[in-house]
């Protein structure tokens, strides 16, 4: 039972990636497909999340599940002092399968040695956030009816952000190449660049976001936090050059799609939104027919 | 006179020397390997000269012998050691500390926000070879915590 848990985007190789996103498409064409009558979900949050939370509860609603829980710590015993260790240990007594976002990295690896069931990470700090790059790829493969030898964009935050490095990992099984734009100091690091040297796998960095977009297939849009920043000014002038507006998808590709992670701050501009490049909104609601298929897959029902 | 220098502690039967501990490490090699709880004829010696380390230590087990999974995880505190295996007062056998896959319990994660550094679980780590000897990999958060950094939970 244990294995069975994802944990991480290297738990599931590329065949289990695709496994995930040809059974994404089945419940895409097939929403409400009760396989979860009878089982109890357990929905642990110790650190608030809207999308993801949402989009998990709103999958096993849709596959006719119970959904048992909290949505942030303070709700939790968390709050009087309990362990991780020994919530768990009582929560995989209650449920059929554990969903949880907690903030220490490395949380849900440890949850899934010591629970009775399978527990799906819904993100453990800056660590791991596995079924938000599954959702990522699900969303470039129906999109561009292919993984295979896109060109990739990536622009914002490329050091820190999570989604942003296991999506380059994820997508280094299928020979893309790689354009990456960002603030010098918010490059991507070293280790994954080296992966990618390591597989021959072609990538590019910028530090100006113009027209080379007009060959990419996909521009992965990513916020770039405060935080990152010792200096405001320097941070409100970084924000202010990686932003992708409208009159810059002129001359792109006919099959360019703009992908977000979600939530924006300012980096797309919103008169992008009703172009037909926009796809951040469409990916958001793709994260629940993935999460359909992570869950139906980790339980065996598929 | 030659014999006296050579065993600089005493000589054993049988058993296990192990040479070319660096001195200030000695007692993390004897915790590593649980040598507290040994019950048979243990001597130590350490701030011995050694050309190789400045300052070695030394150990001699009668009959104690170790699986090639324990020496290993001498890797991060004495990585130079070498073990000899003993019959009749002879060396018959030498082995070197190789790395091992996987380091469990011996050093903490440098990440602070890593679980291990919060509830009680034993800190785990893939070995990988570094410039400088090895650097860990966080099994858990997948950090890597290089030699500078090391801090012993021993
Ligand atoms: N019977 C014994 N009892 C205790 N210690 C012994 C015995 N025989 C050898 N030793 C010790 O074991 C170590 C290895 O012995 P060896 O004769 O191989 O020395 P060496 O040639 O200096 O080896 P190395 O190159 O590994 O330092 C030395 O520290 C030696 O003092
Ligand atoms: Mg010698
Ligand atoms: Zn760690």
């Amino acid at each position: 039972m244990k294995n069975k848990s994802l944990v991480s985007i290297e738990d599931y190789g590329k065949e289990g990636m695709l496994k995930i996103l040809e059974l994404a498409d089945y419940f895409e064409k097939n929403p409400n497909q009760k396989i979860l009558e009878g089982k109890v979900i357990a929905s642990l949050f110790f650190e608030p999340s809207t999308r993801t939370r949402l989009s998990f509860e709103s999958a096993i609603n849709k596959l006719g599940g119970r959904i048992i829980g909290f949505s942030d710590a303070n709700s939790s015993s968390v709050t009087k002092g309990e362990s991780l260790k020994d919530t768990i240990i009582t929560v995989s007594k209650y449920s059929d399968l554990i969903v949880m976002r907690h903030p220490l990295e490395g949380s849900a690896k440890f949850a899934s040695e010591i629970s009775d069931v399978p527990i799906i990470n819904a993100g453990d700090g800056a660590n791991q956030h596995p079924t938000q790059t599954l959702l990522d790829l699900y969303s470039i493969y129906k999109t561009q009816g292919t993984l295979e030898n896109l060109n990739i964009f990536m622009v914002g935050d490329l050091k820190y952000g999570r989604t942003v490095h296991s999506l380059i990992m994820a997508l280094s099984h299928f020979n893309p190449t790689f354009n990456f734009i960002s603030h010098e100091k918010l490059k991507v690091p070293t280790e994954y660049k080296l992966h990618l040297d390591d597989l021959g796998i072609k990538y590019y960095e910028h530090s100006e976001f113009t027209d080379i977009i007009s060959r990419a297939d996909i521009i992965y849009m990513t916020r770039v936090q405060r935080e990152r920043f010792s200096d405001p000014l320097e941070y409100e002038k970084t924000k202010n050059i990686y932003v992708l507006k409208k009159d810059m998808l002129v001359g792109t590709k006919d099959n360019l799609k703009i992908l977000h992670p979600l939530p924006r701050v300012n980096e797309i501009s919103e008169d992008v939104d009703d172009s037909k490049e926009a796809y951040y909104f469409t990916q958001a609601l793709n994260g629940v027919y993935t999460r359909q298929a992570i869950i139906a897959a980790t339980l065996g029902l598929v | 006179m030659k014999q006296e220098q050579k065993l600089s502690v005493s000589a054993i039967k049988n058993g296990t020397v192990i040479d070319h501990i660096p001195a200030n490490n000695l007692f993390k090699v004897i915790r590593i390997l649980g040598l507290e709880n040994l019950e048979k004829q243990a001597t130590f010696g350490t701030n011995l000269g050694s050309k190789k380390l400045g300052k070695k230590a030394i150990v001699k087990l009668t009959d104690k012998y170790f699986e090639d999974d324990e020496i290993n995880r001498l890797i991060l505190v004495a990585p130079e050691a070498r073990l000899n295996i003993i019959k009749d007062y002879h060396v018959i056998e030498k082995k070197q500390v190789e790395l091992p896959d996987e380091i469990i319990g011996i050093s903490k994660c440098v990440n602070p926000k890593c679980v291990t550094n919060h509830e009680n679980v034993l800190p785990k780590f893939n070995v990988m070879p570094a410039k400088d000897g090895v650097s860990l990999k966080c099994q858990y958060c997948e950090k890597i915590t290089d030699k500078d950094n090391i801090e012993f939970i021993l």
